[in-house]
């Protein structure tokens, strides 16, 4: 009895805390983005009030490229988002033909047809008449929608 | 649309035809060789030697080469890489697929004006340092196939070359001295120095 009081106890302080977690969360995680942004207004400051400072003060993470250590040639053809000697052509967003997904449906079912069948071809003798039976129900239902789809002209490729 | 006049291929023949006519127009003159370095050697900044050393030692010491293996010389370059003579003891066994982590080209093969394009752009966007091995006769020259109008008569009419490497296809010794050849040219380079 008491362990099960116990248990909600725990429930709720679990509860609480991951409440109070969740609300917090967007403020630590924008706690970097907040240091970026008082150092850019510290800065703003010294260059406005204080010009002749901000000369000598390299920003750091530009240190090695400041010092011409790393090389630093930026192009176009250098900062695109594809690394590849072919050129890309046209947009990614290129609508497919919808008869695709016909194909794909239709493939689907005759594909878990086949699943079926082959345990079923397997153990022919074992399962009998019975098993055959049921084997031609299972194809019969697959044969009137792959007839239903031909009817529809999904097979037809206009 | 504009998808139809891209995907039609007449329409990308005519455009590739034109690039390439435009990059054969552009470069009729070899690019010269990147070795201003080599000759700056009193010039050298006493403070930044020791940097110096320490840059060139990691850079020549890890070489990532990037895929540029158009013909046959591709397969001395295997040899190369393979057990037999190792190309991993020199900290460059690792032949990156994209330019973006690489910073040696070995040119290894005939290049035609078709594909110029294709191997300046991957040149383009290899990361900086980046060096170029020549790599047999076509590289250099064109190779037998020089007066033929459809091969680059060599690789330095479209990217800067570092070090030619003769034969056809050389030997995988010859490569592996090029390669030591290209160490010794990144070991005087400076960080003070103009040029790369």
């Amino acid at each position: 009895m008491l362990a099960d009081y116990g248990y909600i106890g725990l429930f709720l302080v679990v509860a609480i805390f991951f409440a109070v977690t969740t609300l917090l969360l967007p403020f630590f995680l924008s706690f970097p983005s907040r240091l970026v942004l008082y150092f850019r207004r510290f800065t703003r400051y010294l260059e406005t009030h204080y010009p002749f400072l901000v000369r000598f003060i390299p920003p750091l993470p530009k240190f090695p490229r400041f010092m011409q250590v790393v090389p630093y040639n930026p192009t176009p053809v250098k900062s695109s988002t594809f690394e590849c000697g072919m050129e890309t052509i046209g947009t990614a967003w290129v609508r497919f033909n919808f008869r695709y997904y016909f194909y794909a449906l239709v493939f689907i079912a005759l594909d878990i047809l086949v699943v079926f069948l082959y345990p079923w071809a397997v153990e022919l003798r074992g399962l009998g008449l019975f098993g055959l039976i049921a084997a031609l129900v299972f194809i019969f239902i697959i044969v009137i929608g792959y007839i239903y789809a031909w009817r529809k002209k999904v097979l037809e490729w206009k | 649309m504009e998808v139809e006049e891209v995907y039609s291929s007449s329409e990308l023949d005519r455009k590739e035809g034109k690039a390439i006519n435009e990059l054969i127009a552009r470069s009729q003159e070899p690019i010269p060789d990147p070795d201003q370095w080599l000759d700056e050697e009193l010039k050298r900044n006493i403070l930044l030697t020791s940097v110096d050393a320490m840059l060139d030692w990691a850079r020549r010491s890890s070489l990532w080469p990037v895929f540029c293996f158009p013909a046959c010389c591709a397969f001395e370059f295997m040899t190369t890489a393979a057990s037999r003579f190792d190309i991993s003891r020199f900290g460059m066994e690792i032949v990156r697929a994209s330019p973006r982590q690489a910073d040696l080209m070995i040119t290894a093969g005939t290049l035609t004006w078709k594909m110029a394009p294709q191997v300046k752009r991957i040149y383009d966007q290899m990361a900086e340092p980046k060096w170029v091995i020549a790599m047999g006769a076509c590289a250099i020259s064109g190779g037998i196939f020089r007066s033929s109008y459809s091969v680059v008569p060599g690789y330095n009419r479209i990217i800067p070359v570092d070090v030619y490497v003769p034969g056809c296809p050389p030997r995988p010794e010859a490569l592996l001295y090029g390669i030591r050849m290209l160490h010794q040219k990144i070991a005087k380079m400076s960080i003070a120095a103009k040029g790369k």
